[in-house]
């Protein structure tokens, strides 16, 4: 059944947006644009930008685009076209109602997915560019409110729900507690120097989603893994910041996560179901400090579970009878290519795996990642309306569970099938392993 | 600093527990710890449902009640086993057993002065934030604290607090400042956008930190007064031990080097700086650098080492005379000792802070291969392979180390020579 298409808001009122704007000078962005163009990009950004013929083959490979009966506006060289290319032309000379609408694009109109980087014939990394006009806003002070809260959080916190080092610790000891009463001696070991892994998850975990925890330590303590978590700011792999344009506070989340591993003494650091985590840990927040690659070897729960499956530790006590499909995170696959081995893990946990097509590293984004859902309320609607290729690929499914190893999917998924009325629930990889794995030790 | 002056270096060998035992006393034993002079190991064990106690060489605390919980189980420098305990929602640090009289809502990292004489915790109490020192709070407390830090003769403490309260998504509030330090509860009279990592001096009589004036201009402040000069970002300060001036990482547009007291200090570039410090004795500065991207090694007065590695340097230190620096040096997740420029040929899974002899012409380091842990001194192995071990330490003549160990759960505690390595 074909869904509907939703008409999307195209004049959405953000306070982050409009008092940033109300401050801006078009001296500023001079300024601004001079120092970003002529002092952290190099030839990269004009060969992308000057290099573009505008051919449209990039236009398929957006949801966005797909999503609004094909809006020319948001084709990813049209994006790029009403962004970058004009502060280019204009080398900076653009008003304070450009850098807005130019934030608004680059931070709500495209997820930095880099499906469309597939399909340009010259391989123009339209996410970069998108990242660069990101980061001019930022420094001209124009960002959306709630995903400037969430960067505002992480510079004081290390993590992005402003979660208190109290909170933090207490949720970890809190969980533990109800563990026990599944697993006696079960375990969420805090500071364990020399453990074999630290475990970091992202803020939402202990704010909102504290059954994550709770599951991930019956999970290890079945496997009798030695592990660990921190108790000090380090423990959020997450980073917002990174897609505000604030790459110093980007660069800083991450050395307190690799220094937090360094300091625990740990082998490597085993990361919940996160996809932009995974980017920000492994390939642009150690890249801003220098590590060219992770200091500590950062691995993803997906191949985590994997290994943990292929190796015997956690065995299935009976298979999930649910038909299940799975999305496909962009940061995950694309970024990392675990395609298979998520397919390893739900075929062994699962028994009735249905594919959504396209699938693999040509799956559609969920509209929620680059940090678009943490635009928040006020670009909910038009992040839903703009992704109504992706309810219709999980409607064809036909299945009952929609599995989406990575939290901002998980999220973003949530409102789409629930806005387009898709009958079908979402789960994490975790939910479903804690569901049907044999538990030694159980009470 | 520990006096380990009247350890016994003599004893060579003493099974001091076995763990083996505690084991079957318990219904589980967690991560055991031992003290400096290594003569005695503890433990958290659960003695019941939701009973916790501590278990040191054997025995048991004599405590009223168990506690709820318990976590965070460390010695301090002068040997003394302290806890964070729980029990009916209230907690408390309790030391060799005897719990402090104040009671909170919740603690958390704990802290000793140099000599261990002053034990604090970062606290809330009634959602409100303060240090305590030695059973004393803050008189202040705040909505908000991180970054907590105490001098090193435990008589200041510091940290990161929030003066102004922040609704939901203020940003353009937040962005005014709404975060200064507080000294022994006393915050500086400026706000900032942000305070991070702070440093006290040698006596504990000022303070300097790192802060973000607005989003984009970094700088560091000393006693609440910034520098004049504005950074693209700066790391944590620390003081020279003899002058008092303040040596902070500081990005500028061709790259990081270091600053003192707000002028340039070093005229090479680096693509990283940070963890830098000061040998009172040499007065030489080191720092951790990126040398170029993806290569670190160390500086020293702004050269760097020839050597570089691919992963990461972590963990440097001055020589006691200030004349070497060692520091661990990872490359493709292999992990070895460079002393002064010169890797150790030896990769190892893990290794642990170096620890220089007296005279620093020996290097020792706890290191993990092939799963075993053992001590290795200039690249020699122990000839021991243990479950676990401690960090090893000199005799003050450097002639032999004290080498902690847990072999088959049995814990040991032995003086070795150091030419037996």
């Amino acid at each position: 059944m074909a869904l509907p298409y939703i008409e999307y808001e195209k004049n959405i009122i953000d306070q982050g947006l409009e008092t940033g704007t109300e401050r801006l000078t078009k001296e500023r962005i001079a300024k601004v644009v001079d120092k970003v163009i002529g002092g952290e990009t190099g030839a990269r950004l004009k060969a992308y930008v000057d290099t573009c013929v505008h051919c449209g083959l990039c236009s398929d490979a957006c949801h966005m685009y797909l999503s609004t009966k094909r809006d020319p506006k948001l084709t990813p060289s049209a994006k790029v076209k009403r962004t970058m290319s004009v502060i280019l032309a204009k080398k900076g000379n653009v008003s304070p109602a450009f850098i807005k609408k130019a934030s608004e694009i680059a931070s709500t109109e495209c997820n930095l997915c880099k499906r469309c980087v597939q399909y340009c014939p010259f391989g123009i990394d339209i996410a970069y560019v998108m990242s660069v006009v990101r980061r001019i806003c930022h420094l001209c002070g124009v960002t959306p409110l709630y995903i400037q809260d969430t960067a505002h959080s992480h510079s004081v916190t290390q993590n992005q729900m402003w979660v208190k080092e109290d909170e933090w610790i207490d949720t970890l000891q809190w969980q533990e507690e109800d563990s026990r009463e599944e697993i006696p001696d079960c375990r969420i070991p805090l500071d364990k120097e020399g453990a074999d892994f630290m475990y970091s998850v992202i803020g939402p975990e202990p704010k909102f989603l504290a059954q994550l925890l709770y599951q991930t330590a019956i999970i290890f303590n079945a496997a009798g893994l030695n592990w660990t978590m921190p108790s000090f700011p380090g423990w959020d792999n997450s980073d917002m910041a990174m897609f505000t344009g604030d790459s110093e506070i980007m660069g800083r989340n991450k050395r307190f996560h690799y220094e937090a591993a360094q300091r625990l003494k740990v082998k490597k650091i085993v990361m919940g179901e996160c996809g932009h985590a995974f980017r920000a840990a492994y390939d642009m927040g150690n890249r801003w400090v220098s590590w060219a690659m992770p200091p500590v070897p950062m691995v993803h729960a997906i191949e985590f579970y994997y290994d943990l499956l292929k190796s015997g530790k956690i065995k299935v006590k009976e298979k999930y009878k649910k038909s299940v499909t799975l999305h496909d995170p962009c940061n995950t696959i694309r970024g990392r290519g675990l395609h298979e081995k998520a397919r390893y893990v739900i075929n062994e946990l699962c028994e009735n795996f249905i594919e959504m097509h396209p699938n693999r590293e040509h799956n559609y984004c969920c509209n929620a990642g680059g940090g678009v859902i943490n635009c928040g309320p006020p670009f909910k609607k038009k992040r839903v309306s703009t992704n109504r290729i992706k309810a219709q690929q999980c409607a064809d499914t036909g299945a009952e569970i929609l599995i989406t190893p990575c939290h901002n999917c998980h999220s973003g998924m949530e409102d789409i099938i629930g806005d387009y009325g898709v009958d079908m629930h979402v789960k994490f990889i975790n939910d479903i392993m804690y569901e049907v794995m044999e538990k030694p030790g159980l009470e | 600093m520990t006096d380990t002056a009247n350890w016994d270096w003599e004893t060579k060998e003493k099974l001091v527990s076995d763990l083996n035992e505690w084991k079957d006393s318990y219904n589980w034993v967690e991560e055991p710890y031992v003290s400096p002079d290594g003569e005695k190991i503890a433990a958290i064990v659960n003695t019941d449902e939701a009973e916790f106690n501590v278990c040191e060489n054997g025995k048991a605390w004599e405590i009223e009640e168990p506690f709820e919980k318990a976590y965070s189980l460390r010695y301090s420098p002068d040997g003394r086993l302290i806890v964070l305990s729980a029990a009916d929602d209230e907690w408390k640090p309790v030391v060799d057993g005897k719990p402090w009289e104040t009671i909170f809502d919740f603690i958390w990292d704990l802290k000793f002065s140099n000599d261990g004489k002053a034990i604090a915790v970062a606290s809330q109490t009634d959602t409100e934030y303060c240090m305590a020192v030695n059973d004393v709070p803050w008189e202040d407390s705040y909505t908000f604290m991180t970054c907590m830090i105490l001098s090193a003769d435990g008589k200041k403490s510091a940290s990161s607090v929030q003066t102004i309260p922040l609704g939901q998504a203020e940003v353009f509030k937040f962005q005014e400042g709404a975060f200064t330090a507080a000294v022994n509860g006393v915050p500086w009279d400026k706000n900032f956008v942000n305070v991070w990592n702070m440093a006290f001096n040698a006596d504990g009589s000022s303070l300097a930190a790192e802060v973000r004036h607005n989003l984009y201009d970094y700088t560091i402040v000393v006693d609440g007064k910034p520098w004049n000069t504005v950074y693209g970002c700066v790391w944590q300060p620390i003081f020279h031990p003899n002058t008092n001036a303040v040596i902070a990482p500081v990005k500028l547009k061709d790259g990081w080097t270091l600053a003192c007291d707000d002028n340039i200090l070093w005229d090479s570039r680096f693509t990283q700086v940070w963890q830098q410090m000061v040998s009172k004795e040499s007065e030489k500065i080191a720092a951790i650098v990126a040398s170029s991207y993806g290569k670190w090694t160390i500086a020293v007065d702004g050269k760097p080492w020839n050597i570089t590695f691919g992963d990461m340097v972590t963990d440097a230190v001055f020589s006691p005379d200030g004349s070497r620096v060692a520091c661990i040096g990872t490359d493709k997740e292999q992990y070895t000792i460079c002393d002064n420029g010169n890797a150790w040929d030896m990769k190892c899974d893990m290794v642990w802070k170096p620890v220089f002899s007296p005279d620093g012409n020996k290097v020792a380091a706890k290191i993990d291969k092939n799963g075993k842990r053992t001590i290795a001194v200039d690249g020699r192995l122990w000839n021991k392979m243990c479950d676990e071990v401690w960090e090893p330490v000199f005799s003050p003549d450097g002639s032999k180390i004290l080498c902690r160990s847990v072999e088959d759960g049995k814990y040991y505690r032995r003086i070795i020579p150091v030419n037996e390595f």
